[in-house]
């Protein structure tokens, strides 16, 4: 099978890869790239474990081909913190408590950022809506909810 | 299996016709990929129509909204004068999905896709919106309606693919809705829906009206007799049981395990019911 070239940005840096025609953004970034940050869960689409965004869209990265990201710009979730500094969402996941096992973690936080990005004072049920796509099966999402609104607060501020 | 990302319509709709094996279009990704996920269609060619200049793109041209092909359904509910012309297409695009779904998927892939369950495709075919193919026959143009034949199944030929949607404006005192019914309010497939579009006359009589069911036959239905019932009318109660007698008339579902034909049957009438009367009040009645 012929090999793909691509040139890509991801997380601001510019790099490069070949990838099957076949091969979905999400083994390219978890397999090829080393940025395991970004997980599989059910690799349909339905439950956002492995969301990233694209071009500024909030995306499943296993329902793009690694091909579709030739000169796009790509952030995952080893994009969201300052170096060491915590974004506030990963600081308030923390201090609310909302994550156990963590497989729905970073995609819920990498959404939740991209809801902040448009609508810096959603509502408890706009989140809610927003993250309908990301399944969390330990916490009953509602300390995720809190967390979400609780960082969206302090980022208004 | 190849991918290809051509830069042109002709250059996509050769690369379709040439291919002797299984191809398929590639715009949001989000049936095509879970699709051959499954196995359910392993493709030897995939045509990624992306690259292609203006299919990503809302323009207003004399007379119609022409939509891209790839435009995702997030871009089209951000389109402020589209949300407020069409709110009946806008909230079935709203339905399909999750965020990140709707940042991907597209209107003309929901058509393709062929299931008549597609939420979108009911609401589009109410306001008479209509598709541009690209043919290497020669361009040409039909009614969404016309597309689906089957699930599963379009009447695009060989080669053929759709490279934009036009949805005409809309007469003043027109408006739209669509409702589904589905067991959970995200995340689900429609197990009965319907949309209704109407234009009425200032003072209220309606003059135009299009009711279209989905999930209740193998194509989505277009239900002529109750369209025509609502014409000349206000929507007064009698005139809207009758409709609903027309839309229950034309029904005809499988069971599954979403619902019995029974049911479907039912609150198709229901749906058609209530879409009717919340189009009627969204064109300021």
């Amino acid at each position: 099978m012929t090999q793909v070239h691509i040139k890509t940005n991801i997380n601001g840096d510019n790099l490069e890869f070949l990838c099957g025609p076949d091969e979905t953004l999400l083994d390219v970034l978890r397999d090829k790239l080393q940025l395991t940050g970004t997980k599989e869960g059910c690799g349909t689409g339905d439950c956002g474990a492995c969301s990233i965004t694209l071009d500024g869209k909030l995306v499943c990265s296993c329902l793009v081909l690694g091909a579709e990201a030739d000169n796009a710009k790509i952030t995952t979730i080893e994009g969201m913190s300052d170096g060491e500094k915590l974004h506030p969402l990963q600081q308030k996941f923390l201090d609310h408590a909302a994550l156990q096992c963590g497989i729905c973690t970073p995609g819920i936080l990498v959404a939740a950022k991209a809801l902040l990005e448009k609508n810096p004072d959603p509502t408890e049920s706009e989140v809610r809506y927003w993250l309908a796509g990301n399944l969390c099966r330990c916490t009953g999402y509602d300390k995720i909810i809190r967390a979400v609104m609780d960082a969206a607060k302090e980022m208004r501020s | 299996m190849r991918y290809v990302s051509p830069l042109s319509a002709e250059e996509a709709s050769n690369h379709l016709f040439s291919e002797n094996g299984v191809s398929r279009v590639l715009a949001g990704g989000t049936d095509v990929l879970v699709q051959m996920k499954s196995g359910i269609v392993e493709p030897d060619l995939i045509v990624d129509i992306k690259k292609i200049p203006g299919i990503r793109e809302i323009v207003a041209l004399d007379g119609f909204y022409r939509i891209g092909a790839a435009v995702s359904g997030s871009e089209i509910k951000d389109h402020e004068d589209i949300s407020r012309m069409i709110p009946g297409v806008v909230e079935a695009l709203d339905l399909i999905g999750s965020t990140q779904i709707q940042g991907r998927c597209t209107m003309v892939g929901n058509l393709c896709n062929a299931s008549p369950a597609a939420d979108s495709v009911p609401a589009l075919i109410a306001v008479e919106a209509k598709v541009n193919i690209f043919s290497p026959e020669g361009n040409r143009s039909c009614n969404v309606e016309e597309i689906p034949i089957a699930p599963g199944k379009t009447s695009l030929k060989k080669g053929e693919f759709i490279v934009s949607i036009d949805i005409p404006y809309r007469p003043k005192f027109s408006s739209d809705s669509y409702l589904r019914f589905t067991p959970r309010t995200e995340m689900d497939i429609a197990v009965v829906s319907a949309a209704v579009a109407l234009t009425m006359s200032k003072d209220g009589v309606c003059e135009k009206a299009k009711v279209v069911l989905g999930a209740v036959a193998p194509t989505v239905k277009v239900v002529h007799e109750a369209s025509r019932v609502l014409i000349g009318s206000r929507l007064d109660q009698n005139t809207i049981k009758e409709m609903s007698q027309f839309c229950i008339d034309a029904c005809s579902p499988i069971s599954d395990k979403r619902g019995t034909v029974e049911f479907r049957t039912d609150v198709a009438g229901v749906l058609a019911a209530r879409a009717a009367k919340k189009a009627y009040s969204r064109a300021g009645f």
